[in-house]
């Protein structure tokens, strides 16, 4: 796919904006099994790194994730802040000093991002939560990919695998965050957190479909 | 939404400079960083106490700033855990050599900013250590959720682990105090309307004007279920047992009691509910040491209350009467 670190920069501030444009939705969400705040903290944290991402311009990818990460850990807080901002730094981590990323750093980007949220937030799947979308769209990109697509049909076989989680935590019980105060009264709502994944993963692969 | 505020975003800092402004004597503010820290820390040699946690609870965590209780408070935003670089300065603020023990209530974002502050602490070679705090019993203990929340017992492990770090106690001392008033301290509360964050500007929940919930977290969180209003001695009645079954408290026990007010409740109605508590314990051969009836833990203008009782041994009653002086609670 050949992004380069201008276009992943421009990416994450289409993600940036999409979780502006869904802020009362993401807001509202939370508010039935929750505390109304996840669009407020998301929105926080991707303003903080719209305002940021511009000072970056000679960074390599890794860098660009990184501080993206550290943005959203000091800004957010909550418990997106430390899942969402251990996901880009190990992201960034994991693709270090490139200048151009490919089909396959999208994928090692991924998965350590699931594996920085899951072993920060100790959830698995089922628990409603960011894991239930993160983790089936992670699994649907690599099979995707070992299958020959595209990173753009692989990234799209990934929002679906993700809108299906979102769609699968309507039915189960949260086990974790603040929703497990609920017990049975989580069920029939779908997860902010994990629709704000989806929401992001679809704003990825729309940027990467219109550029190709 | 009608509220005393000017900007919504700005309200944790107006709140805090109008705190330090009122109480310079005790406090200061680490600016930018939403950070109020005992005047005269670090103090060298002595552990120093961080807590904090969501603002909208005053006057927790910055109230309980002082000597005797904590060393530095985090200020989230309204009902937002502080962010781990906050976490972090304040533990560098405090930091007076012995170690810095983190007073963490529990729920997820709390939890995992704290942790991820202590690792950065532990990375720049500060020694921290940590408690949980979960005592609102409304909530099922489960392994397999988050678990009980943090409520107003949280107070309880301020002040004596606040006493216990001012009198020299090392970091496992501290924290050792601080476990055995967590394994004796057991909460419930209950709400008659819900409260408004100012960044949100509606109500997260409704309640019709006959109806109250049982076991309301102080968030707004869902309790046990809801019912129509009764009396204030039904209520507490159904709030004490709770409480006394959980632990459970026995005859002959001696017990230190909290009746907070979550925002919205006048005192005449935390009296009448302690008037209701100090029979039910009195009945039981439960024997009241001393008893704190105000505003502890909030929860903005929510109207409401929650029982806690902290269950003393000879150690624990030491340290809860052994003085503190800090904005928000005093005992000389
Ligand atoms: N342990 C966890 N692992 C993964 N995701 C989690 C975990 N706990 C919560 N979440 C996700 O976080 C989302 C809520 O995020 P939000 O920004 O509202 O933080 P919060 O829980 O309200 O924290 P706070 O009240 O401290 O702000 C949930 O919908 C869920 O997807
Ligand atoms: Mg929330």
């Amino acid at each position: 796919m050949g992004l380069t670190v201008s276009e992943l920069t421009d990416m994450i501030q289409a993600v940036g904006k999409v979780i502006e444009d869904n802020k009362a939705f993401l807001t509202e969400l939370d508010s039935a099994i929750g505390d109304a705040d996840h669009g407020i903290n998301m929105a926080k944290g991707f303003h903080a790194v719209k305002e940021k991402l511009p000072t970056l311009a000679d960074a390599d990818a890794g860098t660009v994730l990184k501080t993206v990460g550290m943005t959203l850990v000091s800004t957010v807080g909550g418990a997106s802040g430390p899942l969402y901002g251990t996901a880009f730094l190990r992201a960034g981590m994991k693709i270090g000093n490139k200048e151009e990323l490919l089909a396959v750093d999208l994928d090692l980007g991924l998965v350590a991002a699931l594996e920085g949220i899951k072993q920060r937030g100790r959830a698995e799947p089922g628990d409603k939560t960011i894991v239930d979308a993160l983790q089936p769209a992670v699994m649907a990109l690599k099979e995707s990919l070992n299958a020959g697509k595209t990173a753009t049909e692989a990234l799209g076989a990934a929002v679906t695998a993700a809108e299906d989680g979102v769609e699968y935590t309507k039915g189960i019980i949260a086990r974790k965050g603040r929703a497990s105060y609920l017990g049975e009264r989580s069920l029939g709502h779908q997860d902010p957190g994990a629709t704000s994944t989806y929401l992001m993963l679809r704003t990825m692969q729309e940027f990467l479909a219109r550029r190709t | 939404m009608k509220k005393l505020i000017n900007l919504p975003e700005q309200v944790v800092e107006d709140m805090l400079e109008g705190m330090v402004a009122a109480y310079p004597e005790y406090i200061r503010l680490v600016p930018e960083l939403n950070i109020v820290v005992r005047k005269d820390a670090p103090m060298k040699g002595q552990v120093g106490l961080v807590s904090g946690g969501g603002s909208g609870h005053e006057p927790t965590h910055g109230g309980f700033v002082g000597k005797g209780m904590l060393t530095a408070a985090c200020a989230g935003d309204v009902f937002t855990s502080p962010t781990p670089d906050q976490i972090l300065a304040a533990i560098k603020e405090v930091d007076g050599g012995a170690g810095v023990l983190l007073v963490v209530k529990n729920y997820t974002g709390d939890i995992m900013n704290f942790e991820m502050a202590a690792e950065l602490a532990e990375a720049e070679g500060i020694e921290t250590a940590s408690v949980v705090v979960n005592d609102d019993v409304a909530v099922e203990d489960s392994l397999y959720t988050q678990g009980r929340r943090g409520i107003a017992g949280t107070v309880f492990v301020h002040k004596i682990a606040g006493a216990k770090a001012q009198a020299g106690g090392t970091l496992d001392e501290v924290k050792e105090v601080a476990e055995k008033v967590i394994a004796n301290v057991r909460s419930m509360g209950m709400a008659l309307t819900p409260c408004i964050v100012p960044a949100a500007g509606k109500p997260t929940f409704t309640l019709a004007e006959d109806e109250i919930e049982i076991g309301m977290g102080i968030h707004g969180e869902p309790g046990t279920h809801r019912e129509k209003i009764r009396t204030a001695d039904e209520i507490t009645e159904h709030l004490t047992k709770k409480v006394l079954e959980d632990l459970p408290f026995a005859e002959g026990d001696e017990v230190a009691v909290m009746i907070n007010g979550l925002g919205a409740t006048p005192l005449m109605e935390l009296f009448v509910i302690n008037k209701k508590v100090a029979k039910m314990l009195g009945e039981r051969k439960i024997s009241v040491v001393r008893t704190y009836v105000g505003e502890y833990m909030t929860s903005l203008e929510m109207a409401g209350a929650s029982v806690t009782l902290l269950k003393l041994d000879q150690e624990l009653k030491e340290l809860l009467a052994a003085p503190a002086d800090t904005p928000g609670f005093k005992q000389f």
